[in-house]
């Protein structure tokens, strides 16, 4: 069996397993880093949503014969490590995970890893072509949260961008 | 009927219902031997006032007595014990005898700790208990009745415990009770000494089991509760620390699926290609089982892939063949014919005809359960809110007792229904026995959506009879597809029905939930309601607030047209047919925050409802844009659509633990009556569910929520707890239909509006999950 090499949250892992089995199964089944949660497997509900090399993607769409041995990939577990430490919060967290634990966004919780992945990496692209978060903006989010609690999702994100 | 009492206001009322409860806050509990402080209440003391108002019109058996009464009143007999236990390191733990599925009640709960304890909330940690036989009907998640039932029971025996501190910490201090005081987990003795909770759990437990008496903190005192509060678990949840069933290690219990049949419940005969499948890679079990074929495999990857290419023969399931069209039909074959009314030339006949569609309560964590089945005992772990009746079905299935069966409790991601069954599990249970082997199951989106149970479909059909400025009857009547309530629900009611008020007692577990939950809350003169259900092939359940939001848009859409026909505004109407002080001040403060009847483009309206029930009551101003603009937004693999622009929610629950968690079941809830008027429904075509995931299913997305969302929570004059969970749902149904009505002109007869216009290409049913693309590095950002 293949073995597979890639960077997780900043650890270089080395995994045997088929090249065709996506990512997500890497992660959650052999790896053991539950942050990624599965919704649909189809790269729809996003629930899943990590970063590659700094960017969202969802790795139930990616199978991990893909990455190369340089790929970084960040889970929500890994989050805080991509602001420089003065950035973090009183948690210790990313300032996008601090906005969210003062709106007290989560309900049931289980999107919310993705739903963060998802709102750094979309401030940072608003950022990146010089922009400042608009309802817009906020509307393309694809992120389903079935307990509804977009409201505070959208409030987070105004949060979490100021702070970052 | 003679106008109903208040108990209130009844001199000869007696308050409390059980010997243990001496005055309204004066109750019995008992300290626990043990290594550190454990403290006891009975989990039936109850202290909730009968809802009851003075009405003008014969009251509707709801308003006497409702599904809340019931669920409470059906734990009385069983004097089982919860515990609030003092740690060694000076926190408290309690296990609760509910499911957190996102509701918020582990959060609540340890705030009703902290209050008693006087103990700050983050030391309060409130996991959830395994299933406790002897608890009877008291483990039951359902109805938003967890906090009105666990209100007084868990305030009880934290302030045991708290008693108990106290005289340990008098001896400690060599002072008396009187003089000490408690605070932040700290006892101080007017001299400056002091000495933690910490310290003393274990000296309290020293003096041995006793009965104890304890005076709860008046409401005026209340330094926690009432207080918005964020949820004790949002650290773990944005972390990604929170674990639901499939994110556990169980030794040994690999990733699990099954490949289902292509029609709704069809069963499987054999498999062609077994011995094929057991070869793939990672692949170490296929089995056949009651529901299908499982498989287990190193990753749930490779059991994807095992289960697109298992061959089958399948027995078609009992609905083969139907589609919406049919099962309308023979709805409307089983409606009951209306009570005529008199027409005279005095009189009008207002009417509405309404249709509802299937639709899914599917979380966003499937259907999953960890199984470990052994020869003499089998381990379950998974979220569920009868979890009871789940263990005495699953030990029959296995062909054990049902202490050989332990199941745990497990957090779950969303419920909305969903986890009052307990599919999976049972499931899972099986697939274990089978394999000899634990196993991991996790239902796949596909099944989740196709397979899951569904809010039944349904048709309500409503008349009134005006004369003149008056409405003089209102008669409104549901016919649906059956929803089952075979979770213990109905062991509950079987248990209760004797004690029942006259007139709600010898009704079938449906009727009766129907009758308990059901009111219009107008002064409509003579007012029926009633339920027909018909057909049990399908897999239902209470989807969140079962019968109310189709009930409550049918009657909502016919006062409008009611209001139009006198020449009122719908608001106005509403107000002058208002009989209850609670709804008029919800209502009052919705049409001022929302600017009722502010200037409107055409195209866009607004639209306002209420709605009672949970012991609650609740009134939604929506705004809603149907101009071509919004809905002619293109945006890939979605239902864009009207979109509601503004909403602004009041709701009085009565005294409302955490205002915060409050407000959010309340956003919740708009989003939910957003889907069920607008986008979200289920199609059934040749015997199965077409919707396979939630690019099919269209529950409300960002690009439909309201950008502008007030929520306000009322200071109300009530000093119990209603219910949350569940109550924001059916006045934003109701005032999201109004106002498309307005908007466009035409009432919309059919729910959701779009669900006529099929706006997805179905996946297949064979195989019957759709594989994983393998493109996801196309679409980085």
């Amino acid at each position: 069996m293949p073995e597979q090499t890639f960077i997780v949250n900043g650890k270089r892992v080395h995994v045997d397993v088929d090249d065709d089995v996506r990512l997500l199964w890497v992660l959650r089944d052999l790896l053991g880093i539950t942050g990624p949660k599965y919704g649909c497997g189809i790269n729809v509900c996003k629930a899943c949503t990590s970063h590659i090399n700094g960017k969202a993607f969802n790795p139930c769409a990616v199978p991990v014969g893909k990455l190369d041995e340089d790929d970084e990939v960040t889970t929500i577990e890994g989050l805080p490590r991509e602001v420089p430490e003065r950035k973090r919060g009183e948690h210790g967290l990313h300032p996008m995970q601090e906005a969210w634990l003062e709106q007290d966004v989560a309900q049931c919780g289980y999107c919310q890893p993705g739903q963060i992945m998802a709102a750094v990496a979309l401030v940072r692209k608003v950022e990146r072509e010089g922009g400042t978060i608009t309802d817009a903006d906020l509307d393309t989010i694809r992120n389903i949260c079935r307990c509804g609690t977009y409201t505070r999702i959208r409030e987070a994100i105004r949060d979490g961008a100021a702070r970052m | 009927m003679p106008p109903s009492r208040d108990p209130q206001l009844d001199p000869t009322a007696q308050p409390g219902a059980t010997p243990y409860a001496l005055d309204r806050r004066r109750f019995v509990g008992y300290v626990l031997g043990g290594a550190t402080l454990v403290a006891a209440a009975d989990l039936v003391l109850v202290d909730v006032p009968r809802a009851a108002a003075q009405v003008p019109t014969g009251p509707q058996p709801a308003e006497l007595y409702d599904l809340n009464d019931m669920l409470t009143d059906a734990a009385r007999p069983t004097a089982n014990l919860i515990t609030v236990t003092i740690n060694k390191d000076g926190t408290a733990s309690f296990a609760l005898p509910r499911a957190e599925v996102g509701q918020g009640i582990t959060t609540s709960t340890a705030m009703l700790i902290a209050e008693e304890l006087d103990l700050p909330v983050g030391k309060v940690r409130v996991s959830l208990a395994p299933a406790r036989p002897e608890l009877l009907f008291n483990q039951l998640t359902g109805g938003s009745n967890t906090t009105i039932s666990t209100y007084t029971p868990i305030r009880v025996a934290a302030a045991v415990a708290r008693a108990a501190l106290l005289d340990a910490a008098a001896i400690v201090l060599g002072d008396t009770v009187a003089n000490l005081t408690a605070k932040g987990g700290v006892v101080t003795a007017p001299g400056g000494g002091s000495v933690s909770y910490g310290e003393l759990a274990t000296r309290a437990a020293r003096s041995g089991p006793s009965t104890r008496e304890v005076q709860l903190k008046a409401q005026g005192d209340f330094a926690v509760v009432g207080r918005p509060t964020n949820r004790v678990d949002a650290l773990a949840a944005v972390t990604g620390r929170k674990d639901f069933t499939t994110d556990l290690q169980v030794p040994g219990a690999l990733p699990t699926m099954v490949c289902r049949a292509p029609t709704l419940n069809g069963t499987p005969v054999r498999v062609r290609n077994r011995r094929d499948v057991l070869r793939m890679l990672g692949v170490t079990h296929v089995v056949i089982v009651s529901t299908g074929v499982a498989v287990r495999a190193r990753t749930f990857g490779q059991c994807i892939d095992a289960v697109r290419a298992l061959d089958v023969v399948w027995k078609e399931g009992p609905v083969a063949g139907e589609s919406d069209e049919t099962i309308l039909a023979e709805l409307r074959a089983a409606q009951l014919p209306m009570p005529q009314l008199p027409d005279t030339p005095l009189s009008k006949t207002v009417s509405g005809d309404f249709t509802f569609f299937f639709r899914s309560n599917s979380a966003m964590d499937t259907n999953s359960a960890i199984a470990d089945v052994r020869a003499d005992r089998a381990t379950i772990w998974s979220g569920l809110k009868s979890p009871i009746v789940a263990q005495q079905r699953i030990a029959e299935r296995l062909g054990m007792a049902p202490d050989q069966v332990k199941v745990n409790v497990v957090t779950s991601g969303g419920s909305f229904g969903r986890r009052l069954f307990f599919d999976g599990a049972l499931e899972a249970a099986e697939i274990s026995q089978k394999m000899g082997k634990p196993v991991k199951l996790m239902w796949h989106r596909a099944d989740d959506a196709r397979v899951g149970r569904t809010h039944p479909m349904g048709t309500c059909r409503v008349q009134a009879q005006v004369v003149g400025q008056e409405v003089v009857a209102f008669n409104q009547s549901l016919t649906c597809v059956e929803t089952d309530y075979r979770h213990g629900l109905g062991e509950i009611i079987t248990s209760a029905a004797a004690d029942l008020p006259a007139g709600v007692g010898n009704l079938g577990f449906a009727e009766t939930i129907f009758a308990l939950t059901q009111e219009v809350p107008y002064d409509f003169g003579v007012v029926t309601q009633t339920l027909v259900e018909t057909d049990d092939r399908f897999n239902t359940g209470s989807m969140r607030n079962i019968y109310s939001p189709d009930v409550r848009v049918a009657s909502e859409l016919v006062v409008d047209k009611l209001a139009a026909t006198m020449g009122l505004d719908p608001y106005q109407f509403r107000r002058k047919f208002q009989r209850n002080p609670r709804l008029l001040a919800v209502l009052d403060t919705v049409a001022q925050a929302g600017e009722w009847g502010r200037a409107m483009a055409p195209g866009t309206a607004q639209g306002i409802a209420i709605h009672k029930e949970y012991k609650g009551v609740s009134a939604c101003l929506v705004e809603i844009d149907t101009r071509p603009a919004t809905t002619g937004r293109r945006i890939r693999d979605a239902v864009t659509g009207p979109r509601v622009t503004r909403v602004t929610f009041a709701i009085d629950v009565g005294l409302a633990i955490n205002p915060r968690g409050l407000e959010a079941q309340m956003q919740g809830g708009i989003n939910d009556g957003i889907a069920l008027a607008l986008t979200s429904s289920l199609h059934l075509r040749d015997g199965h569910f077409l919707e396979a995931s939630w690019d099919n299913y269209f529950y409300t997305r960002q690009w439909n929520t309201p950008p502008d969302v007030r929520v306000i929570v009322m200071p109300s004059q009530e000093t119990s707890p209603g219910g949350a969970g569940e109550a924001g749902v059916a006045a934003s149904f109701a005032a999201v239909a109004c106002a498309y009505a307005r908007a466009t002109g035409t009432m919309p007869t059919e729910f959701p509006i779009n669900h006529r216009t099929l706006s997805f290409k179905p996946k297949s049913y064979v195989p019957p999950i759709p594989q994983s693309p393998r493109n996801g590095l196309r679409h980085t950002y």
